[in-house]
């Protein structure tokens, strides 16, 4: 409600004194120092929570041991974050969240990037006092694109949030009071059934291995072994940039000729490289942004290479369908070009042909499971792997990747322009359509 | 020129009254007053709830102050035949009080000599559903003297030197709380009456929404002037639908006398009030939970700061009170600061309705001023406990407070007494238990209510609190283990300190006050495996003293359950005596066999020899 500017606030956190501004909260303040509270539920990417209370601190001459996620700072403030009632009352709680979680580490898609694991083994616990049953829910397959496993949730909301607040969908909510409370679609229906738009934000939000991409790497790795199959792929421009990091390259490192290598390594018949079709979609755009211009047809034009964007425009705004571009995206023209002119061209029974794309989005496996995605008289695209999951095949297969040497695409549908190069970044899309768009118009190629 | 009205014949028609049968009383006497051809010269009026629930349908009779109880139509006829016309009290209908005697008049029963009445000053004496006997009682002239006469800043003063305390549970200063949501600068605010009432066993807030709803739309008006806001919103739980029908009529009243809407007095001050009806949950009760529920979202509370005052109902300042603190306003602004002072004691001035019930004889809602010892609320207005048993304990503030023991009867019933003594004001529930109470089960009783009512948010209130009931139930079972009382300590005591909210907060209340009170009790559940109350299924055995039985049957035959059977003579007796047993008669005994037995106590009741015990 104020709106004056931020005051100066300053406080003691374990007998440091530390400078912060009204609004901080006193975990910001605490890590600012150099003091890392554990936290469980808070996420710096959506609002404070404070369903965890694993972050609890002392604070003197307060009542009990408020979360410091969601206590602001205030003048004089004294916190302690490291007494032994701070310490009883943390590891309580993680003792009570693991009292009814199912300790299937092993066998859990989290394992080794699971947060409460982290925590647990932070925190040294290597026993639990509390035990509780749980009532199993069956795992939940109904999206193509994710999987949720209402038995690992831990109820930090984290996903609710994201899905609601950062995403506007809601297609998450808790649901029923005290132990029987749950996490899940409206009326505990599939993530199928609700307004989902497979974006995968949730997945990437959870703390625990409750939400994650539907794996099907494995899958593709037993195609591969099948002689009577043509096993190809495509991979999308954000990937060669994203990759790197899952072997320790610095983060956002372009690895095109290592992964076209690690690709054929991995045994697929042909390597293709969307950006081909990247370059059809802009001048496809392109074109039809000149058509709209002229034809004072609906205008703004509006992307459709995004197929969490084009269910969310589908379900929340049909009325922007009209501004959407009628375009295919890429991966779906690759898939369209594979099965047909590919085919062709090798000779092969496309049915014959497994179609499989590398995407940087959990939505590209909704996208391809789209009924109208057929124009090749059959399902375009078969199979979409997550970056993650690419990455999953490579290890799996022993594959040092970043030792690896260069290697190409095929051609012809390896070659392309670089306007596609752009794709991967925040407004890509528009600026190579835009860049067609000027080409076409001026006769003149841009600098 | 009106008639002259010669009696006044006040019929209960709050829920409990409507419930035992209230409107056929009401028909029945409209209709032998008719028969009588006086209609005209007495005049019935149907009242909110008068207090004493368990006596409805109840008729109180005025110039003359006759109380009658468990009034049938029938007996309506018979009080308008004698009562009325021929002026003889129906002595067979007056309430008894526990010594034994009748007692006809409302001034001279017990249940109501103790009681001062502030917030239900109204309730039971005039017709909710008449602006006009509202009106007659000093109504809406708080009101006036607040938009005429007095600024935002006098009405605040005013309330905060009453030294009025929430009533909703926390006992937050009420005056200190409308300064805070005055303070804030903002194009809109709010004000709200938490009207949820979810302690299952209280409902004072019900009373004066049924009985006086004009109290309400009067004091939230005046919070609004006070605070800058021109938009009230009650929300009702939706099981009081007489409350909301009640309500509803009473702000169309207000509308149409001029007390509600535009330009108030000509003071240019505008407000309008609105009823939301919530689902239901104890949790909605919890005001940023209550908050969010009326916004559409789901009840779950968030965290506090930023407190309501600051950021509530759409983001906007918002003032949230009780249905009871509101009652008290119009009389603070009426009578004054000093006055209220002059009542209660001095950190919790006032009265307090308590909603008495359980093991007790007079049960119903009682307003006695703060400080009131348990012992006059027990004894005095409720009467005793029934069957000449012994008062074991009080259970305050419902399934969030505690109890309190025989030893501490005469505690001061006030906020911070009630606090300390590991229990809680509450909303008022006073619940009364006797020596056929366990502790154990009272408490794995209310946290059951708790751990289910938990909105399942953070992890102390929905999984500490489901440890501490497992353990609990394990421990009435029969299967407590060494220990158990210790980590029910600990995990209470964790669970208060770190849940989100005042649900989890005090969720452990109830387990921890019977641990520091009947520690013994717990120790027999685990240690002996016996229930000293006589409650715990599992823990409960019968057993029939060979010595003493004289080999009647009674008990078998009374048994359900075909569980005892005879034996001879010899061998129960040898048994009985360890083997040498001196004497031999040869009469048949009885003995229960445990694994048929059902522990109903049928045997130990219809034997006429002693001879059958509980252990
Ligand atoms: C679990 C829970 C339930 C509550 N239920 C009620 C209720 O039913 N009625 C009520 O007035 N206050 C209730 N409160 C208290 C409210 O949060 C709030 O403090 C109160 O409405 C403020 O009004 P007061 O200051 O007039 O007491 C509840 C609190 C908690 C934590
Ligand atoms: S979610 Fe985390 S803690 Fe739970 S089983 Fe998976 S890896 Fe283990
Ligand atoms: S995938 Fe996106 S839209 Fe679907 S539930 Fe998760 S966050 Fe919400
Ligand atoms: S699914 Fe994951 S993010 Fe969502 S509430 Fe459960 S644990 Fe938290
Ligand atoms: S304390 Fe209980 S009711 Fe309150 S937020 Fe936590 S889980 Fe919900
Ligand atoms: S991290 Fe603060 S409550 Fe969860």
């Amino acid at each position: 409600m104020m709106t004056d500017e931020k005051k100066k606030v300053n406080l003691t956190i374990d007998g440091i004194q530390v400078e912060a501004y009204e609004g901080d909260m006193v975990l910001d303040a605490a890590r600012r120092a150099g003091i890392d509270i554990p936290t469980l539920c808070y996420h710096p990417a959506i609002g404070p929570i404070g369903s965890c209370r694993v972050c609890v601190v002392e604070i003197e001459n307060g009542r009990g041991l408020p979360a410091s996620c969601v206590t602001p700072v205030r003048e004089g403030m004294v916190v302690r974050t490291n007494t032994e009632a701070v310490r009883e009352a943390r590891r309580t709680v993680v003792e009570l969240i693991l009292a009814s979680h199912p300790q299937d580490c092993l066998q859990c898609e989290r394992n080794g990037r699971c947060e409460l694991q982290a925590l647990a083994m932070r925190l040294g616990i290597r026993e639990t006092r509390f035990h509780r049953e749980k009532e199993h829910k069956e795992c939940d397959t109904s999206s193509p694109a994710l999987v949720r496993d209402a038995d690992k949730c831990i109820l930090c909301g984290r996903c609710v949030n994201m899905c609601a607040d950062v995403q506007n969908v809601a297609a998450l909510g808790f649901a029923y009071r005290g132990t029987d409370a749950l996490v899940t679609p409206m009326f505990e229906r599939g993530l199928a059934e609700s307004k989902c738009v497979s974006c995968g934000q949730c997945a990437k939000i959870c703390p625990v291995g409750a939400i994650h991409e539907k794996e099907e790497w494995q899958k593709v790795a037993d195609l591969i072994s099948d002689p009577n199959l043509h096993v190809v792929v495509q991979v999308a421009p954000a990937v060669r940039a994203a990759i790197g990091e899952e072997f320790g390259i610095p983060a956002g490192t372009p690895v095109t000729g290592k992964l076209a290598t690690a690709l054929k390594m991995l045994g697929f018949d042909a390597v293709f490289d969307t950006q081909f079709t990247a370059d059809l979609t802009i001048m496809e755009e392109g074109t039809e942004l000149i058509e709209r211009l002229k034809t004072k047809g609906p205008l703004p034009l509006i992307t459709s290479c995004s197929p969490g964007w084009i269910k969310y425009a589908e379900t929340f705004h049909p009325e922007f369908i009209p501004n959407l571009s009628s375009c295919k995206s890429p991966q779906q023209m690759m898939g369209a070009i594979i099965k047909t002119y590919y085919a062709k061209k090798a000779g092969i029974d496309p049915d014959k042909i497994v179609s499989v794309s590398v995407m940087p989005c959990t939505a590209k496996k909704s996208e391809c499971a789209r009924p109208e995605m057929n124009a090749s008289g059959r399902r375009d695209v078969d199979i979409v792997l997550t970056t993650r999951e690419l990455a999953c095949m490579i290890r799996q297969a022993g594959i040092r990747f970043q030792d690896l040497s260069d290697g190409e695409f095929d051609a012809p549908l390896g070659i392309s322009t670089g306007a596609g190069t752009i794709f991967g970044t925040t407004g890509g899309v528009m600026e190579a359509a835009l860049r067609t768009v000027y080409e076409i118009v001026t006769k003149k190629p841009l600098g | 020129m009106s008639p002259f009205i010669r009696a006044h014949i006040l019929v209960c028609s709050g829920a409990g009254c409507v419930s035992s049968g209230c409107h056929g009383v009401y028909d029945s006497l409209m209709r032998a007053l008719e028969e009588e051809g006086i209609l005209g010269e007495v005049k019935v009026i149907k009242t909110g709830c008068i207090g004493s629930c368990d006596l409805g349908p109840t008729v109180l009779i005025y110039p003359d102050g006759t109380f009658y109880q468990k009034v049938t139509p029938e007996d309506a006829k018979e009080i308008v035949e004698e009562h009325i016309v021929k002026g003889r009290p129906v002595a067979r209908l007056f309430p008894r009080q526990a010594e034994g005697e009748p007692a006809e008049n409302i001034s001279s029963l017990n249940f109501f000599k103790k009681q001062v009445k502030v917030v239900l000053r109204n309730c039971g004496v005039i017709d909710p559903e008449n602006i006009y006997e509202y009106v007659a009682r000093d109504g809406y002239e708080a009101l006036a003297r607040v938009l005429t006469d007095m600024t935002p800043k006098d009405v605040i003063d005013t309330i905060k030197q009453s030294g009025l305390r929430g009533r909703g549970g926390a006992g937050f200063p009420t005056g200190l709380k409308w300064e805070f949501a005055q303070r804030v600068h903002a194009d809109e605010k709010y004000v709200v009456c938490n009207a949820d009432e979810g302690d299952p066993g209280a409902f004072m807030d019900r009373s004066v929404l049924e009985g006086d709803p004009h109290s309400i739309v009067e004091a939230m008006t005046i919070a609004g002037y006070a605070i800058g806001a021109n938009q009230g919103y009650i929300y009702v739980r939706a099981e009081y639908p007489l409350a909301v029908s009640r309500l509803t009529h009473a702000i169309e009243e207000a509308h149409e006398f001029g007390v509600l809407g535009e330009n108030l007095f000509g003071s240019g001050f505008s407000f309008d009030l609105d009823i939301r009806v919530g689902a239901g949950a104890f949790v909605c009760g919890e005001e940023t939970a209550l908050l969010a529920s009326m916004e559409g979202k789901r009840g779950m509370p968030r965290p506090r700061p930023p407190f309501p005052a600051n950021e509530g109902l759409f983001r906007k300042p918002t003032l949230i009170n009780n249905v009871e603190t509101y009652a008290n306003i119009a009389p603070i602004i009426l009578k004054g600061p000093d006055w209220f002072r002059s009542i209660g004691t001095e950190k919790s001035p006032g009265t307090k309705v308590f909603a008495l019930a359980g093991k007790i004889n007079n049960t119903g809602l009682v307003e006695v001023p703060m400080g009131t010892t348990l012992r006059e609320i027990v004894y005095e207005i409720g009467g005793g406990i029934p069957g000449g048993k012994a008062f074991k304990a009080a259970q305050t503030g419902g399934p969030s407070g505690g109890c309190i023991p025989e030893s501490l009867l005469d505690i001061s019933m006030e906020y911070d007494t009630l606090t300390k003594a590991g229990a809680m004001m509450g909303s008022g529930g006073l619940i009364i238990m006797d020596e056929d109470t366990c502790m154990v089960d009272i408490a794995k009783f209310f946290l059951q209510f708790t751990q289910d009512e938990s909105c399942g948010k953070c992890v102390p209130c929905r999984e500490g609190t489901k440890v501490m009931l497992d353990i609990l139930t394990r421990i009435t079972e029969g299967k407590g283990q060494a220990g158990d009382i210790q980590t029910l300590e600990a995990l209470g005591k964790t669970i208060k300190n770190t849940a989100l909210c005042g649900l989890g907060q005090t969720a452990p209340n109830p387990v921890l006050s019977s641990i520091r009170y009947f520690r013994n009790e717990y120790e027999a559940h685990i240690d002996e495996k016996r229930c000293p109350g006589g409650v715990c299924k599992d823990l409960v055995g019968y057993e029939i003293d060979a010595e003493k039985c004289r080999g009647c049957s009674l008990c078998a035959k009374a048994c359900p359950t075909q569980a005892i059977h005879p034996v001879a003579g010899e061998a129960a007796l040898a048994e009985a005596s360890g083997g040498e047993g001196g004497h031999k008669p040869k009469r048949r005994t009885y003995e229960i066999d445990n694994s048929k037995c059902q522990k109903c106590g049928e045997c130990m009741s219809v034997c006429r020899f002693d001879a059958v015990s509980r252990r």
